[in-house]
């Protein structure tokens, strides 16, 4: 027999949930303060260059929208694979997509040459640019997100829960598909112009998703069960198997094809930062560690470890874009194949385009982070997101299905 | 004597006159086919026109950058700015065939491609392609988001750092938008040439040869039917408006 679920809002009166309020209150003003400069004295105060034109706040603003579309999915296992098991974390997963969505989009248009012009965007569409595509993804998500949200919370429209689940779950893979195909679009350089930066896309902001989702979940829930981490334990685990698959992928790919030894060799070997982020960051803190910690008998059982291992997961995710977006960037554009650049004042013969983000771009990006956590911590004081029980007496052995 | 000069004068004084005269009722009439040769302020642009360059990189001289420098004079690219952060609409490369070891030098600038991707990435239709192959960016509606710069396979855009001072009327320009060489929409309008082409004819140079790709009759169709040319990353199929002579 099922047990009915029921769901409570966050006190609200815990001196942490008024510091955590508190410091994202400071981190948004930090964030606004470093937008405001940006349009004021120009991205000169940036790191950003005509050789490389996305930095740091693009990194942020990718990895929230990436992880957004990714949180999604625990609602999606719940009502589009109907496992009930999942049900109680539906709400919080919805809340999370929309205000992770919106944290990241507020530091993309903040980083905008012209933020102000962002209603030309608004009102006008280029079919032909995935960017504008995005917009309508992007906005289409939150507003079905809501409507999903909506229709878990109302006892009456409980009937609509699975289609409404479908659409947004068919919505989010479009959309994360969206995101891979803004460097997946781009022919004309190297690192980029592959159809496989979608699923990899997608791959990676399930987990970052559900490492971000089981993180603030083991943060508010207060006695959480251990056996409820098990089967999104496992999850992960094979999730983080996945992007790895696809990064494999990716990098056989461009190995086997002669022209692309130059970025191969770049980013693999040769790149510094590029490089290190990649051997150190993305495979063994993101993806060696986290596994051994998920599936090794020693760790496996302790929840610090499943906790730590959705922290490194996030951090090898955020490591993997940033060599993506900035170590797709650093790598010189080929435009005369088969010369070399004697002389150039426009850097094209540079054997690395150099970037060294400043603190106004770290801000905007935190910035972004605090929004999406105020966003949640009030949602969650107004409405009952949270399941007010997730102890293993609660999960009967039906609902470990 | 004096019953001699002074026909003599007479015939000097109306011969002057003459040329005056002449001059004034000729220059008008040259004037106003100069005139008539350029579009007119209300007249569409039309397909029919494609402006197009060739230019050939052996008699760009190393070393010369006459191009570069009218370009910044024209549209008074003269911002202080760093060297990774400066806008460059066109500029020198040099260059060293890796197989063969041939040095060539050539000016790169936007080479406003029939298919260009910078226009296909845009979200707002900034930036865009006159009928006439001119590629442009209208500054009044980008959102500087430099997605274009992403996606130009040739770097040929510059994203503005910095608050500017003192622009041309006829180049606006803005901090917080991208921008690249307009191929002197301006001019071209006028009647006239690109500023580079310009100086690197007064300098003797003559490396840059300017025209309209779809009239059989001009000289750079004629010149681009008689000598091999090549474009730049042909695999892209961006049949770009510029073309190289000796590369």
């Amino acid at each position: 027999m099922k047990k009915n679920i029921s769901y409570r809002i966050i006190e609200g009166k815990h001196p942490i949930f008024f510091g955590m309020l508190g410091l994202s209150t400071f981190l948004i003003l930090m964030g606004l303060y470093a937008a405001y400069n940006m349009e004021h004295q120009g991205h000169v105060i940036t790191g950003m260059t005509n050789q490389i034109v996305w930095g740091m706040p693009h990194v942020f603003a990718i990895f929230l929208i990436v992880a957004a579309s990714g949180v999604l999915n625990v609602a999606s296992v719940s009502s589009v694979f109907r496992k009930s098991f999942y049900h109680p974390l539906a709400r919080l997963s919805a809340l999370l997509a929309i205000t992770l969505l919106i944290g990241g989009l507020t530091v993309l248009v903040l980083d905008l040459g012209h933020p102000d012009r962002l209603i030309v965007a608004m009102t006008y569409y280029n079919f032909k640019s995935i960017f504008s595509w995005n917009i309508i993804l992007y906005n289409g998500f939150i507003v079905i997100c809501v409507i999903y949200l909506w229709i878990m919370m109302e006892r009456r429209m409980q009937g609509s829960k699975p289609t409404m689940g479908l659409l947004a779950f068919l919505w989010r893979l479009v959309l994360t598909t969206g995101t891979g195909s803004i460097f997946g679009f781009l022919m004309a350089r190297e690192a980029y112009d592959t159809a496989i930066l979608p699923p990899l896309f997608i791959a990676l902001s399930l987990v970052l998703g559900l490492a971000v989702f089981l993180l603030l979940l083991m943060f508010f829930s207060h006695a959480l069960g251990e056996r409820i981490l098990q089967r999104p334990k496992i999850l992960l685990g094979v999730l983080i198997g996945a992007v790895f698959y696809f990064v494999l992928a990716y990098h056989l790919t461009h190995l086997y094809i002669t022209g692309r030894h130059g970025v191969e060799y770049f980013i693999l070997a040769d790149s510094g930062v590029y490089t290190a982020l990649f051997w150190g960051g993305y495979m063994f803190l993101g993806t060696i560690l986290p596994l051994l910690l998920l599936y090794h008998e020693r760790f496996t059982h302790s929840r610090v470890s499943i906790g730590f291992a959705c922290f490194l997961s996030i951090l090898g995710g955020f490591s993997l874009l940033y060599v993506i977006i900035i170590g797709g960037q650093a790598y010189p554009l080929d435009i005369f194949p088969g010369m070399e650049v004697i002389s150039s004042s426009f850097f094209d013969g540079a054997s690395k385009h150099p970037y060294t983000p400043t603190g106004w771009e770290f801000m905007l990006g935190m910035g972004g982070i605090a929004i999406s956590l105020v966003l949640t911590l009030v949602a969650m004081k107004i409405l009952p997101f949270l399941p007010a029980n997730l102890t293993d007496s609660d999960i009967d052995p039906e609902m470990l299905d | 004597m004096n019953e001699e000069t002074s026909p003599s004068h007479d015939r000097r004084d109306f011969l002057k006159t003459t040329a005056v005269v002449a001059g004034l009722t000729v220059a008008p009439g040259m004037l106003l086919y100069g005139i008539s040769e350029a579009k007119q302020d209300d007249e569409a642009v039309s397909s029919k026109v494609r402006w197009g360059m060739l230019i050939d990189t052996s008699k760009c001289a190393d070393g010369c950058d006459a191009c570069v420098t009218a370009c910044v004079t024209e549209h008074g690219l003269t911002e202080e700015s760093t060297p990774e952060t400066k806008a460059q609409w066109i500029r020198k490369v040099g260059l060293r065939d890796k197989q063969t070891g041939k040095v060539h030098s050539l000016p790169m600038l936007c080479q406003h491609c029939e298919s260009p991707p910078c226009v296909d990435v845009c979200p707002t239709g900034a930036s865009f392609k006159r009928a006439d192959g001119i590629v442009l960016v209208d500054k009044h509606i980008c959102i500087g988001c430099r997605y274009c710069m992403m996606a130009c396979p040739y770097k040929a855009r510059s994203f503005i750092h910095e608050t500017l001072e003192n622009q041309k009327p006829y180049s606006p320009r803005g901090k917080g938008t991208v921008e690249s060489c307009t191929m002197c929409v301006h001019r071209v309008d006028d009647g006239k040439q690109p500023a580079c082409v310009d100086a690197c004819s007064k300098d003797g140079h003559k490396a840059m040869l300017f025209g309209d790709m779809n009239d059989a009759n001009s000289d750079l169709s004629k010149k681009l039917k008689e000598v091999n040319s090549s474009v730049l990353r042909p695999d892209m199929r961006l049949n770009p408006g510029i073309r190289y002579q000796g590369l």
